[in-house]
């Protein structure tokens, strides 16, 4: 709790703008047959209006899960957030009733998944689907009406001929097609907080790209914020503003894209860093990959999760967990390490 | 859709062709026959072999079978089915009045099977483990386990046996007296329906269960649609496919029930004519039956594909 408090009067000091979500000591755990998981184990960080933050970190780093917290969607049970704060636009949505929670959900921060081929159900027309934020949280009332809004919607995300698609079925999109489609539901009631996550991930390189400007574009012009989900780096450099880097249900390391790409001070942020190609680099430059395995969530070693694997690990790392302490008005990390020194 | 339904409405011809043949040939495969059954009962004859060969030759059953196969196919062509051995009345007729009792008895049995099932089945999934839960699935258990003809003979005898009370089987015109109708097909079609809601019941919790896991289920729940849309809208209509496919499985075995159902409840359906027919080896009574009850079932199959058209727009009937 000790850095809870710290974060909180350092974020006054620096004068930022209030956070529209302010998420802290996050702990969400998986009840299994033997024992619990802790997919996340104390997040704190925050999204101020506006902004895009990201969050990165390999499969089972709990990205995925910390996002569906928010907006409480974690299947229950066996899931169960044990603890923690989300505060959204002045409100602790952990407190909500579940109608009040509801109408938050795809209202006011909607949720853009991974996989659009399973996430648009196979036996609705687009339209409908499109329809249903609508109609829930928007009132939005007689046929005509919920039709131009979704024509509108499609037209927003750049989906051609928007008013034979608005009839098709999700199997006669492709891919790309789907995922906007998915952007359209997101945007639909103009939301304030758009989670992504791994939007990008079962795309093309190509439409990658184009889906990620999309995306870009639209939370810019609305001065949406973003939440942007994603273990693919390069994603990372060019959309976010800031970075949150995590492992093992933790956050490690925390600053703006520019501090995390040009000095990252976590080991374990380096070492990402390090097995990332690079087109600045000689040719022939191998990667280096960080050895070991990532720990398992059910019984996480003593002290930095991450001790096992680091090169600079002491002894006081296998003894303690680090908290996040803050190195510059951006720039957090949760490690006992002196980087600079040890190198 | 038109040309499809045509086309397997065509396909249907073959079918019905070689379904006439195996009911024509096997009905005079079974043990005992017609001839035997009206030379004993008919006190007047000695049952000599003269007596034996001009009753043969009076019904036509002395030509070969192909003879007489390609005769009877020839006026079933004509919608001749022929007429009963025994009493001399045409088939048809005797099916006329006999199909819509056994069709209400089937189709209500269906219809309670769905409506307990498919409702049974999703409170079982959405409310997985719990007491609720548990109590449905120990009653679709229970519902498989008892014989059909157990619970309805115990349903006829028990209460005439404490209160001198029998279920009514005066059968009145559906659209002149509906609950007078009902009260005496409900009974019965609800046994008759009881396995079948079980397995309807079992079959629509597993898909729910199945369907509820699916990634668009989260991506209903992220959008703040409540439940019972979840459930109901994303949810059911998923999960009813294999449901519909279950259902066109289990027409015949239901058709098949009825045979032992209205003999209990001496409901005077095609289940009690058949039965009576075979008894007696009245050959075009049961051939007949055969072949239109073999028509039924590949007409509800048909309808069965037509739904899944309905339930999954990956289907397309004209390719």
């Amino acid at each position: 709790m000790a850095s809870v408090q710290a974060e909180t009067t350092a974020a006054e000091a620096t004068a930022a703008p209030a956070p529209l979500l302010r998420v802290r000591g996050l702990k969400t755990v998986f009840r299994q047959e033997h024992g619990e998981v802790n997919a996340v184990n104390g997040v704190n960080f925050d999204v101020r209006p506006g902004e895009t933050v990201a969050i990165v970190g390999e499969s089972g780093s709990g990205k995925s899960i910390t996002a569906m917290s928010i907006l409480r969607l974690i299947p229950s049970p066996p899931g169960e957030i044990v603890d923690g704060e989300i505060e959204f636009a002045g409100r602790d949505l952990l407190s909500l009733s579940e109608e009040e929670i509801r109408l938050v959900r795809g209202n006011e921060i909607a949720m853009i998944f991974q996989e659009p081929m399973s996430s648009l159900n196979p036996v609705l027309t687009i339209g409908q689907q499109l329809a249903e934020p609508l109609i829930v949280h928007k009132r939005v009332q007689g046929k005509k009406a919920i039709r131009e809004r979704c024509l509108e919607l499609l037209r927003q995300v750049r989906i051609p001929d928007p008013e034979r698609r608005l009839d098709c079925y999700p199997h006669e999109f492709s891919g790309g097609m789907r995922q906007r489609a998915m952007i359209a539901m997101g945007l639909a009631c103009e939301p304030r907080l758009i989670i992504a996550d791994e939007p990008t991930t079962a795309l093309d390189v190509t439409v990658q790209a184009q889906i990620l400007e999309l995306l870009k574009e639209l939370t810019r012009t609305r001065g949406t914020s973003m939440i942007l989900i994603t273990h693919d780096l390069g994603v990372v450099a060019r959309y976010a503003d800031r970075i949150n880097v995590m492992y093992a249900g933790r956050i490690v390391e925390r600053g703006t894209a520019q501090e995390i790409f040009n000095s990252p001070k976590h080991p374990y942020t380096i070492g990402l860093m390090e097995s990332m190609p690079r087109l600045n680099q000689p040719a022939g430059t191998r990667l280096k990959p960080i050895p070991g395995q990532p720990p398992d969530l059910s019984k996480l070693p003593r002290g930095c999760a991450f001790s096992p694997r680091c090169r600079f690990a002491t002894e006081r790392c296998r003894q303690e967990t680090p908290e996040l302490t803050q190195l510059s008005a951006e720039h957090w990390k949760a490690c006992w390490v002196d980087i600079d020194e040890a190198v | 859709m038109m040309f499809y339904f045509l086309r397997r409405l065509l396909a249907l011809i073959p079918t019905l062709l070689i379904a006439s043949v195996i009911a024509f040939c096997v009905v005079r495969l079974v043990p005992g026959d017609v001839l035997d059954l009206m030379l004993s009962q008919n006190a007047h004859s000695s049952g000599t072999i003269e007596d034996r060969a001009q009753l043969e030759k009076a019904l036509g059953l002395d030509r070969p079978l192909y003879v007489q196969y390609f005769e009877w196919l020839g006026n079933v062509l004509r919608g001749d089915f022929g007429a009963s051995l025994w009493r001399n009345i045409p088939v048809l007729e005797e099916v006329a009045t006999r199909l819509p009792v056994t069709l209400e008895l089937g189709v209500l049995a269906l219809l309670l099977a769905l409506l307990i099932g498919v409702p049974t089945g999703i409170y079982s999934a959405i409310r997985q483990e719990t007491l609720g839960d548990h109590i449905g699935r120990s009653f679709s258990i229970l519902a498989l386990a008892i014989p059909n003809f157990w619970l309805g003979t115990l349903v006829v005898i028990l209460p005439a046996i404490w209160w001198g009370w029998s279920p009514p089987n005066q059968i009145q015109p559906f659209f002149e007296a509906p609950i007078a109708n009902l009260q005496v097909f409900f009974v019965p079609a609800l046994i008759l329906g009881a396995s079948l809601s079980a397995v309807i019941m079992r079959m629509t919790r597993t898909m729910m269960l199945e369907v509820l896991r699916q990634d668009y289920i989260r991506t209903a729940w992220a959008k703040g649609l409540k439940e019972r849309v979840i459930v109901l809208r994303h949810g059911l209509r998923n999960a009813l496919i294999p449901v519909v496919t279950l259902v066109g499985i289990m027409v015949p075995i239901l058709f098949s029930g009825t045979v032992i159902i209205e003999q209990i409840f001496r409901l005077p359906g095609m289940g009690q004519l058949l039965l009576e027919a075979v008894v007696n080896r009245d050959y075009p009574v049961i051939t007949g039956i055969f072949l239109i009850t073999g028509l039924l079932v590949m007409l509800v199959n048909l309808l069965v594909d037509l739904c899944y058209g309905y339930l999954d727009p990956k289907v397309r009937y004209d390719s």
